[in-house]
């Protein structure tokens, strides 16, 4: 296994490894006063959770995981935005909001350097078995499954860039292309577009499934979110 | 606004130091059109200043060419100890400040 970094040039390396200099520690400052700072309707997170530091650690390196009060499996901004909800009684995070991005790169950031670790049995088993499926699953006018370019040719070129094995490990990542931080599912919609498929909308059960496959597979990774991505 | 300076924890007297600013900002060029084909209004930021304990140390006047979240890096010289800050303002008037305290070692005499 290949963390996604090691396909990018020498220079995003050294962005990525410099904690000023690498963009996502913008959205990651951002977070961190989002946590300490009370919501307009309910308590702030650091209320209930306290330091981040301490309560997070790990946790994002857990996700995506089943969540028997929501009766589903959700990724890390959809747990962030299903407690905004319930215990802040806000209205929700809009997906790749400054707000969502800012909590779930300050959360994932706490389990920098910790091995991705996920639950795929029990009541996650039909969600993971889906998103292995998808994984394999040919799709849009190119004909062309995950597994076809990220299995079969990591490391090859396409045009002049060089594909990569598709670990989640360093997202939500500041991506150069978009200049700005984007969630895992930003970029997973961008690989539908780029095989000429329909994009399942975020937060959608497709994508959270194929999340969940993707993080199953970074065994022996560790995460470094925020990463920087061209 | 968002933006973070950064400087050494301890610099010598009278000895250039390296500053380091980045600013989250989407520098919009003016080009860009948005989904409905309107026009997206220019708007970046075109003036950064960086003043060292009052005393101005740096500036700067950017345009469209910079990229969004721009990163500048510049070397100053400190004889004393002080607050370096810098304050920058947008094309739409928006401004923003960040700081970092500057501690100057004592001369080993």
């Amino acid at each position: 296994m290949v963390g996604g970094v090691e396909y990018q040039s020498a220079d995003v390396k050294a962005l990525e490894a410099d904690a000023f200099a690498n963009p996502g520690m913008l959205w990651v400052a951002q977070g961190e006063r989002l946590w300490n700072q009370a919501a307009a309707s309910g308590p702030a997170c650091a209320s209930c959770h306290g330091d981040a530091a301490k309560s997070m650690k790990g946790v994002a390196a857990s996700y995506p995981k089943f969540d028997a009060t929501l009766g589903r499996v959700v990724n890390l901004e959809g747990r962030i935005d299903a407690c905004v909800r319930t215990n802040q009684k806000g209205s929700g995070l809009v997906p790749e909001s400054p707000e969502r991005l800012g909590l779930s790169a300050y959360v994932a950031y706490q389990s920098r350097g910790m091995p991705i670790v996920v639950t795929i049995d029990g009541p996650a088993k039909p969600t993971f078995d889906r998103g292995a499926a998808l994984h394999k699953l040919r799709i849009g006018q190119m004909n062309l499954a995950c597994t076809h370019c990220h299995d079969g040719h990591a490391g090859k070129t396409l045009l002049n860039e060089t594909v990569s094995q598709g670990q989640p490990d360093g997202w939500p990542a500041y991506r150069l292309e978009w200049q700005s931080l984007a969630s895992l599912q930003r970029r997973l919609r961008a690989c539908f577009y780029g095989v000429r498929a329909e994009q399942p909308p975020f937060d959608s059960d497709d994508l959270v499934a194929l999340e969940l496959f993707l993080a199953h597979r970074a065994k022996g990774l560790n995460m470094s979110a925020p990463g920087v991505r061209r | 606004m968002l933006g973070r300076i950064q400087v050494p924890a301890l610099v010598k007297k009278g000895e250039p130091f390296e500053v380091r600013v980045l600013v989250q900002h989407p520098m919009e060029t003016g080009f860009r059109r948005d989904m409905n084909g309107r026009a997206i209004p220019m708007n970046v930021v075109d003036k950064l200043k960086v003043s060292l304990a009052g005393r101005e140390v740096f500036s700067a006047e950017m345009g469209s060419g910079m990229s969004a979240n721009p990163y500048l890096q510049f070397y100053a010289v400190a004889n004393e100890a002080g607050e370096i800050v810098v304050e920058w303002s947008d094309d739409k008037g928006e401004t923003g400040r960040a700081t970092a305290k500057v501690v100057v070692a004592r001369s080993p005499s």
